[in-house]
């Protein structure tokens, strides 16, 4: 019985601390309304098409592909991304590089990102440092899933 | 002639404008359910929905919700009973709807030498009709469960069934110390009895004659309406409930019931335990104040107080109806039962006993 009741208590209590919420962000809602500006706002929202929030550095946006000085794709086409991609999303077409040193060149690059699951894992396997995702972009929705697969222009460019 | 005549519109014309108050009502209470839902949650709400890019506030997203379920496709399953299916929806919706007929929303109005009652029909036994309709509603739920053929919603069917029988007594006896108080089962003169003063002072409303019995109809009639702290019929995190074969308006239907339900309940309330139209101490020529004053006033602006009075109690309870859907979980099961037998059949039997002593002294 006794402990029936305190349950009753807990349970007023719960509709106690809702009602405030409600009554206390109804209350900035029309100061807002009346212009008076507070510190404190009645919701966290953020309206998203005409506010954004800011990404954070670490934020795994859009690929690129990075260059050498001379305007060339770093990658060497060591197929380690194509390997450890879980989505198996990239396909990268080898061919031979004039220059000894880099023995490699990607002469396709694309990335179907409408399997991509954006994980990183590129990113990280890469021993050329040669993909990031640190564009900031994410607002690359299309209408098609054509639309989706970038090649080694889009990429770098 | 031209007196029945007369007569016949008025009724008409009480039916449309009870029906549009009705049908306003639920539409924005859709609205107030998400925006008070996000001020609860701390956030927006809907806010979109713009016309000639106005939106104040949203208040468009109740019509375009409407668009989108006209539109929709309206899904019948194949291995469904078509009939049924399609009737469930209907049943539903017309036991509800029709029990605002005998809500009254003001005193009567006198217009040159007529007198025009504020509510569509004055029942000798217009609170046994409300609860008698309401129970019936249940009927649309137990035949969609079992018409559309699929486990889910016969297990929503079947809980609905549950949930019926252990409010239903509560929700009947708890009204029983109040039948008796207000020797009446007619809605109108239950109103105008709560018009007298208790001590002088206080309004003999309901909630002070009978704080029990108001209590434990507060808990049935939440059950009645079936959402969440009792929403076993549907129980949306776990089996989508007896709607899940229903798509397009069938399923408006059944959520618009949901939300009519409330505005009953909220009116019933209103009604039986807080003085239905009646303002304190504003008697049919103004006010007469307990500590001397008076303000007399005009006739139209009485009916406007009382009408406004009606609503603005009408509105609190859906608020608080929402409020509660927003702050707790559901029951379970064998808990809704348990609550029902066990604390609010027992409470009201007290409080009929309570109430007749009371009365005998
Ligand atoms: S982010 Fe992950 S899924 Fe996307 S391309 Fe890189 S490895 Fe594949
Ligand atoms: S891991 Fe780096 S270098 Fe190797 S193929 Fe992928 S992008 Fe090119």
């Amino acid at each position: 019985m006794i402990k029936a009741l305190g349950y009753f208590i807990e349970i007023i209590r719960g509709i106690l601390i809702t009602a405030r919420h409600f009554v206390v962000n109804l209350f900035f809602h029309i100061l807002k309304v009346l212009g008076i500006k507070t510190k404190r706002k009645g919701a966290v929202t953020i309206q998203y098409p005409e506010q954004k929030k800011e990404i954070v550095s670490r934020h795994r946006s859009l690929h690129r592909l990075m260059t050498r000085p001379d305007g060339k794709p770093r990658c060497v086409a060591c197929m380690l991304c194509v390997t450890v991609c879980p989505s198996e999303c990239i396909y990268v077409e080898a061919a031979e590089d004039p220059d000894p040193e880099i023995q490699k060149y990607p002469a396709k690059f694309i990335i179907d990102l409408g399997r991509c699951c954006f994980c990183g894992f590129c990113v990280e396997a890469c021993p050329e440092d040669a993909i990031r995702m640190d564009t900031g972009n994410v607002h690359f929705a299309q209408y098609s899933q054509q639309d989706l697969i970038y090649d080694l222009d889009k990429l770098i460019g | 002639m031209t007196e029945t005549l007369t007569e016949i519109l008025i009724v008409f014309i009480k039916i449309v404008c009870a029906l549009v108050w009705f049908l306003l009502l639920t539409l924005y209470l859709t609205w107030l359910e998400r925006k008070e839902s996000a001020l609860i949650q701390d956030r927006l709400g809907a806010n979109r929905a713009p016309i000639f890019g106005i939106r104040i506030i949203g208040l468009f997203q109740p019509f375009a919700d409407a668009i989108k379920m006209i539109f929709k496709e309206d899904f019948v399953p194949s291995f469904s009973r078509k009939f049924l299916h399609t009737l469930a929806p209907f049943i539903s919706f017309f036991f509800v709807a029709i029990t605002i007929a005998a809500i009254p929303f003001g005193d009567i109005l006198r217009i040159g030498n007529r007198t025009i009652n504020l509510q569509i029909l004055d029942f000798n036994v217009g609170l046994l009709f409300i609860l008698a309709m309401l129970s019936l509603g249940i009927y649309g739920i137990i035949i969609s469960g079992w018409s559309s053929n699929n486990r889910y919603t016969l297990t929503g069917g079947l809980r609905g069934a549950a949930q019926v029988i252990s409010y239903e007594v509560a929700l009947g006896l708890s009204l029983i110390g109040l039948i008796m108080v207000y020797p009446s089962l007619r809605l109108s003169s239950i109103v105008v009895y709560q018009g007298e003063l208790l001590f002088g002072f206080l309004p003999k409303w309901g909630i002070f004659l009978q704080p029990l019995g108001f209590v434990i109809f507060l808990f049935a009639a939440l059950a009645e309406t079936k959402r969440v702290p009792f929403d076993l019929p549907e129980g949306e995190s776990e089996i989508i409930g007896f709607f899940t074969e229903y798509s397009g308006l069938k399923w408006g239907l059944f959520m618009m019931t949901d939300f009519m339900e409330i505005i009953i309940i909220s009116t019933l309330l209103t009604t039986l335990f807080f003085g239905g139209w009646q303002v304190p101490w504003l008697a049919s020529d103004g006010f007469h104040f307990p500590w001397g004053g008076e303000l007399l006033l005009p006739h139209v602006v009485i009916v406007l107080f009382q009408v406004a009075a009606f609503n603005i109690k009408v509105f609190f309870f859906c608020w608080l109806q929402i409020l509660i859907r927003w702050t707790y979980p559901r029951f379970r099961y064998d808990q809704v039962m348990d609550l029902g037998w066990k604390l609010l059949v027992p409470l009201s039997l007290v409080n009929i006993i309570g109430t007749g002593i009371i009365m005998t002294i």
